[in-house]
């Protein structure tokens, strides 16, 4: 912007093509906000009014359809959110969740990623066949995997194989292996998208850093460690970055796969199930809008902390 | 980058793992990947033809990957009647054909805006944008169906497209790129007296069909498999969409297995096939939304 305005200012010493110059830049200026207007309301009206309602409503005791006149009540609402164990309940299975699928996901993707940048025969088809899952919307795939969980269904039919009928749990019925079973569906749906965007980066980590590491004889791991991690750095951030979030917004699965929403004893309650539950289930919007505030909080604060932590590791 | 480097590179690679023995290794585990990541879905299509009372009845054998007893497409014609199919599928249509149609016009003027236009207030613009990325859909759920049931907008298709048309990412997305491609085409453009509009639709648009190709995949892919609005905001099956409308065969037991596992094959279909059609395009657009890492 400051090259543009001196560049103006250099060539508007009198001559006519100075004016010109003035009126282009107004027509573009018009023009940008013209470019500008039909997402900027859209964004404004859709995403900005409600967040901003969302904190107002977040002091209030709104709900959804009431004869009572909605009232402020200060910080009520989240003192009960914070002192409800539920709460709580839900926030430690996101976290639950979220300490297994971020690291294992995005292992399983670098894994896959490596696999498939391998010069193999076939290796397009198996990049096809990895990436598949992500093409089948959550609903289907949860619905698949009811019945692959279920207590007689085929994941059972082959843990009993393997281990002598030791280990078949009742997965969706199982305070202990409700989540584990919502993880391996997250895991198995997600995976792919992760892995393309890891190969795209594993494909662009210039070829001579390789070639100068194995003259200098290291070996594949080696190379692995000290070309391939660093140079793809940057996405892998992206990757955990994302992950984790998306790991947060945990909804469709829980909500979709145990029999009740929230699961065995609520075991599967993550903090949208219970934000859809109290906000929109129960109708109280004020309560559910304090714990969408908080829940913006964590993302926030955790997605910043990842950033600077990952950053900053790096620079060492 | 270049196609070049490219095969320079997998050649050091297939260098290192010329060894015959450690290539049926990688096969061997590919194979047995490959295995758990399709077993799923053949299940899915072999139950979607056998009676509803037999998907279950053998899940536990090999069996269950065998469509037998063969019912034909009986339980497909079920699930069309007792789902209304046509209907929700036309209605995803819909919901996703506006969603991304009108979302990779808005979105990608306001990117170009931000790339190539000067303005006052441009940078303070691009700063919310990247913070608004952040802001789950999911925060905003109760407060949207608030403001909607206020202007009486529930079992509508607005409710279900309009928030999602203008999106910060994508934004961001045709901002990137636009950055990237050269100015001077855009310049000889201006010279010959085009304003901006003209310049945007003559020469800057036909330049980025590869990230408008990006958008329309991602858009797609993610409205398509919309779970938890459209289940807040719809009632009827009148405006709901595909991924909801499977909750009409969850109501009272005994569930019949087969036509669910019809109606899902018949929900991941099309996304399936144009998947295999524009398979490249896929690859190339999921690499691309992490080029911002």
């Amino acid at each position: 912007m400051t090259t543009v305005d001196s560049a103006e200012t250099g060539s508007s010493t009198g001559s006519p093509s100075s004016r010109n110059r003035g009126t282009a830049r107004q027509t573009e200026a018009r023009a940008a906000w013209l470019f500008l207007l039909p997402a900027g309301i859209l964004l404004v009206l859709f995403i900005v009014v409600p967040f901003v309602l969302a904190i107002g409503f977040s002091f209030t005791n709104q709900r959804l359809i009431s004869p009572l006149p909605t009232k402020f009540i200060g910080l009520d609402n989240y003192v009960g959110q914070l002192t409800d164990g539920l709460f709580w309940k839900s926030i430690w299975n996101n976290a639950r969740f979220s300490i297994f699928v971020v690291p294992f996901q995005t292992a399983l993707a670098l894994f896959l990623a490596v696999l498939v940048n391998q010069r193999l025969r076939g290796r397009v088809a198996f990049r096809t066949i990895f990436f598949t899952p992500v093409t089948v919307v959550m609903a289907a795939a949860a619905t698949i995997w009811v019945l692959l969980f279920n207590a007689n269904g085929l994941v059972n039919a082959a843990l009993e194989l393997i281990t002598f009928g030791n280990f078949t749990p009742d997965w969706l019925n199982s305070t202990m292996w409700a989540m584990p079973a919502i993880i391996i569906v997250s895991v198995w749906q997600g995976v792919g998208f992760q892995m393309i965007i890891l190969l795209a980066a594993l494909q662009d980590v210039p070829t001579e850093l390789y070639e100068a590491a194995s003259i200098d004889g290291a070996s594949t791991w080696e190379q692995f460690r000290s070309v391939t991690l660093p140079g793809i750095r940057n996405q892998l951030i992206f990757v955990l970055t994302v992950t984790t979030i998306l790991a947060m917004r945990l909804f469709d699965q829980p909500t979709l796969m145990p029999n009740a929403p929230g699961g065995p004893l609520d075991s599967t309650r993550t903090a949208m199930v219970h934000m859809i539950d109290i906000g929109y289930s129960r109708q109280n919007i004020g309560r559910g809008s304090a714990i969408a505030v908080i829940f913006f909080v964590i993302v926030l604060s955790l997605t910043l902390f990842q950033r600077r932590f990952l950053r900053e590791e790096g620079e060492v | 980058m270049t196609t070049a480097t490219r095969s320079a590179k997998s050649d050091v690679s297939s260098g290192v793992k010329s060894n015959p023995i450690w290539r049926w290794v990688l096969y061997a585990v590919m194979i047995a990947l490959a295995v758990l990541f399709l077993f799923p879905l053949i299940y899915m299509v072999s139950s979607s033809f056998k009676a509803d009372d037999q998907v279950l009845a053998n899940s536990d054998s090999l069996q269950a990957f065998i469509p037998q007893p063969f019912v034909g497409l009986e339980n497909y014609a079920d699930a069309i009647d007792r789902a209304q199919f046509p209907r929700v599928f036309m209605n995803s249509m819909i919901i996703s054909g506006f969603i991304v149609g009108l979302g990779l016009v808005v979105n990608s003027l306001f990117g170009y805006a931000l790339a190539r236009l000067q303005f006052r207030g441009k940078k303070v613009i691009i700063a919310i944008v990247i913070a608004l990325i952040i802001i789950p859909f999911e925060a905003l759920a109760v407060p949207l169906l608030f403001m909607g049931a206020e202007v009486g907008w529930l079992d509508t298709y607005q409710i279900q497209i309009l928030p999602f048309i203008a999106n910060p990412l994508f934004i961001f997305l045709f901002y990137t790129f636009f950055l990237g491609i050269p100015k001077s085409l855009e310049e000889a453009a201006r010279i010959d007296g085009a304003g901006p509009m003209q310049v945007f639709v003559r020469v800057v648009a036909p330049l980025a069909k590869p990230a408008y190709a990006t958008v329309a995949i991602l858009g797609f892919l993610f409205s398509w498999g919309q779970y938890l609005w459209p289940s807040m905001v719809t009632r009827g099956v009148g405006v709901r969409p595909l991924p909801v409308g499977i909750g009409v065969f969850k109501t009272t037991p005994p569930v019949a297995w087969g036509d669910i596992m019809a109606y899902t094959v018949m929900m991941t279909l099309p996304l399936l096939i144009i998947f295999l059609i524009f398979q490249r395009q896929f690859v190339q657009g999921v690499a691309s939304s992490g080029v911002k890492g």
